[in-house]
């Protein structure tokens, strides 16, 4: 009896070692190349920080991905799987991606800069999924994209606001608190377009940056913006880093203050002009919409036009915040007519072309050369854009106006 | 630029960021008299920080704040001495379970809060208020000092108060001396009929209650504004170091905060008094930010080095510190 039990055990396992052998074999899984419909569509996403997060970067992207899931009528509760806390270590994003493909992942957003060679490796390990990667700038013809977005122009916009602001306190120092300066384009490029703002608005305005030389430091954020504002004498406060400190700080000291990334007034009502912001569900919708209608991954670029992203004011990827009722009269006019020169294609903020913002909030164009802050010529008079220094990366100056604190 | 405006707000911020680490100091001091080593500091700031913020801002009362700030850090007190008293533990892994574990309960009630509606400082005018910056009658009006010094709020004054009291139990009082005793040689102080068990238990709380405090103060200086990194920030793990810098000292503790306060604040201010003072200082702005980064971590380090080598004589260690006391294995 005990012989033929053990007969029938060894079958039963010879037999279920067979259908793991059948569902596993990958040729008869892209045999299958009927584009999943919306309800049983998988986005994938590796975080950098905890999903559970209540701010910043890792919160903007989550909020950004379930938000654009629910306009394209998917549930994030079954339809988003997510590995957080991955460090930017190559193996373990490797892992985390090998786990998102394992439970059906069809699309894999990678969140954080130092993804990119693993994003790279694993979109040719699986040629079936679509990897999406943030701030990077790899990308291949077939299932591999980067995005990022022209942030400097939501940034010109709030420098406008800050150069009107401090012509009516009658300070022209402005304080920028900044992660880093010129080792990144993303903040070089993030001071120079709020600069070339303020600087519109406010020819004589000159610009402190306080470098960090970390994303995130609360105490820290915290203690530049007051030495700014006490040591330099600034009476408006900006920022490119992890939290409200910078604002918070300015409020208390009885500045004036431009957040970043989301819309500060609820941390400084009394200070807060406004924001530069992302609006992550605009990629996001994009690119989930075009995995979807793609048909099979390898037309993801092809669809998406393009391997590099790069959305700004006119997609509404970027923008500001409401103007708050601190702005100085004719902001709105002047933040208005600035948009629709951007929107239009008219005008770009790295050009030969300078703005002049009268405090009644018109403007008139002027042809001038975009100056380093070490009196190199960027653009001659009259130049086209070098917006491509941004996601290339060779915008590692700053323009003139611009001082280290 | 003012030079003297900048001098003086050097000296300012050397005291407003520093502070929480003369607390934290002050607080593993005395859990460290009795002869524990526990390395959770920064947990038990975090877990200090997070209770006290929340309560203190619903009851909108400074003093309700401290008073659970101080009770939340002497409840993982209560768990470390259980723990390792009772339990005969391994104190180093405790202490430094119980960071994970603090840092862990603050993020747990900090985003379980903030997805309901996170308390903000603004609203609650008697924390705000109490929290601002009062001068001292007299010593505020010397020029430089007076308003790096003595222009400070309630919290800055209430530590150094702390640590001078500290400094007094601990060497002029009778329990201080039995507690000496218990942390040099438990055996001994079993032996003339000192409870080893109760002091334990008692100082080991207290002085997680004073590092739960520290946590109080640093969520108040960052205004109360929770996000994806912790308040603490690290300090708990120097003021660990400064313990030795401090030789088990409560009254050098405060001398320690400062010097370690200077390094730590020039990279805050280490450019405007270059350009303040370009003869005498220039050169600090050539230095990379990178260094000022490391630098408390380097000073540190040099510290540890230098009190290691040092005549062995003076130091004010504790003889059993990081030993558990069993009495049936005397």
């Amino acid at each position: 009896m005990k012989k033929i039990l053990a007969l029938v055990l060894a079958l039963v396992m010879l037999l279920s070692l067979a259908a793991c052998g059948n569902s596993g074999n990958p040729a008869e899984q892209s045999a299958a190349p009927a584009a999943p419909a919306a309800n049983d569509f998988k986005v994938g996403a590796i975080y950098i920080n905890s999903k559970s997060d209540t701010a910043g970067y890792t919160f903007a992207h989550h909020n950004g991905i379930t938000t654009a899931m629910k306009e394209l009528g998917m549930d994030p509760e079954t339809q988003l799987v997510v590995v957080d806390e991955v460090p930017e270590d190559k193996e373990q994003v490797l892992a985390a991606v090998d786990t998102l493909v394992g439970e059906g992942a069809n699309i894999i957003f990678g969140i954080s800069f130092g993804y990119i060679d693993a994003m790279e490796e694993a979109a040719a390990e699986y040629p079936d999924v679509v990897f999406s990667h943030a701030t990077g700038y790899k990308c291949n013809s077939t299932n591999f994209n980067n995005y990022f977005g022209r942030a400097y122009q939501a940034r010109y916009l709030a420098g406008v606001a800050a150069g009107l602001k401090s012509l009516e306190i009658g300070n022209n120092n402005i304080g920028y608190v900044a992660a880093y300066d010129v080792e990144y384009a993303e903040t070089a490029s993030g001071i120079n377009g709020f600069a070339l703002g303020a600087m519109a608005a406010n020819p004589d305005a000159k610009i402190f940056v306080k470098k960090l030389g970390a994303w995130a430091d609360e105490v820290n954020e915290s203690a530049f913006a007051t030495e700014l504002i006490e040591s330099y004498g600034c009476g408006i406060i900006t920022q490119h880093c992890d939290s409200a400190q910078p604002q918070i700080a300015a409020e208390k000291a009885g500045a004036f203050s431009c957040g970043y990334n989301s819309d500060m007034t609820a941390d400084a009502p009394k200070a807060h002009l406004t924001a530069a912001v992302w609006h992550w569900n605009v990629y996001y919708r994009t690119a989930i919409k075009a995995a979807m209608d793609c048909g099979t991954a390898d037309k993801f670029v092809e669809t998406m036009g393009t391997g590099a992203y790069y959305g700004g004011l006119a997609e509404g990827f970027v923008g500001i915040s409401p103007l708050t009722e601190n702005c100085a009269a004719g902001t709105k006019e002047a933040v208005d007519a600035v948009t629709e020169l951007i929107v239009s294609g008219q005008w770009d903020v790295f050009t030969g072309t300078k703005l002049h913002i009268a405090a009644d909030g018109t403007v008139t164009q002027e042809a001038a050369p975009l100056m380093d802050n070490q009196g190199n010529e960027i653009v001659a008079a009259g130049g086209p854009s070098v917006e491509d220094g941004v996601i290339t990366g060779s915008m590692n100056y700053l323009v003139a106006g611009v001082e280290a604190a | 630029m003012d030079k003297l405006a900048i001098l003086t707000t050097f000296i300012h911020n050397i005291v407003v960021f520093n502070i929480p680490l003369l607390y934290g100091t002050v607080g593993e001091i005395v859990v460290e008299k009795s002869g524990s080593l526990n390395l959770g500091v920064e947990g038990i700031m975090a877990v200090g920080a997070i209770f006290g913020y929340i309560i203190g801002c619903y009851a909108n009362s400074l003093g309700v704040g401290i008073a659970v700030a101080f009770l939340a850090g002497a409840m993982c007190g209560l768990l470390f001495a259980a723990l390792t008293v009772s339990l005969q533990a391994n104190q180093n892994i405790t202490g430094l379970t119980l960071t994970t574990f603090g840092l862990g309960i603050y993020f747990f009630v900090g985003n379980g809060l903030k997805a309901r509606g996170w308390p903000v400082m603004a609203d609650y005018s008697n924390i705000k208020n109490g929290f601002a910056d009062i001068a001292i009658p007299g010593l505020s009006e010397i020029p430089l000092l007076g308003r790096g010094l003595f222009t400070h709020n309630i919290l800055v004054y209430l530590g150094v108060a702390i640590a001078v009291a500290m400094w007094w139990y601990l060497n002029h009082s009778v329990p201080g001396l039995k507690l000496r005793a218990v942390g040099e040689n438990p055996g001994s102080a079993d032996s003339v009929g000192i409870n080893v068990k109760r002091f334990k238990y008692l100082h080991i709380c207290l002085g997680c209650g004073i590092m739960g405090i520290g946590g109080y103060y640093m969520g108040l200086n960052m205004s109360g504004s929770f996000n994806s990194s912790c308040w603490i920030n690290g300090y708990g793990w120097i003021a660990v170091a400064l313990v030795i810098f401090a030789n088990w000292n409560p009254a050098l503790a405060i001398l320690g905060t400062f010097v370690f306060g200077f390094f730590n604040t020039l990279r805050v201010s280490g450019s405007s008094l270059a350009s303040a003072f370009p003869g005498a200082l220039g050169w600090l702005v050539k230095i990379p930010t990178q260094v000022y980064q490391a630098l408390p971590f380097i000073i540190t380090a040099i510290v540890l080095f230098a009190s290691s080598v040092k005549n062995k004589q003076n130091s004010g260690q504790p003889g059993a510190l990081g030993l558990n006391y069993f009495r049936e294995e005397r």
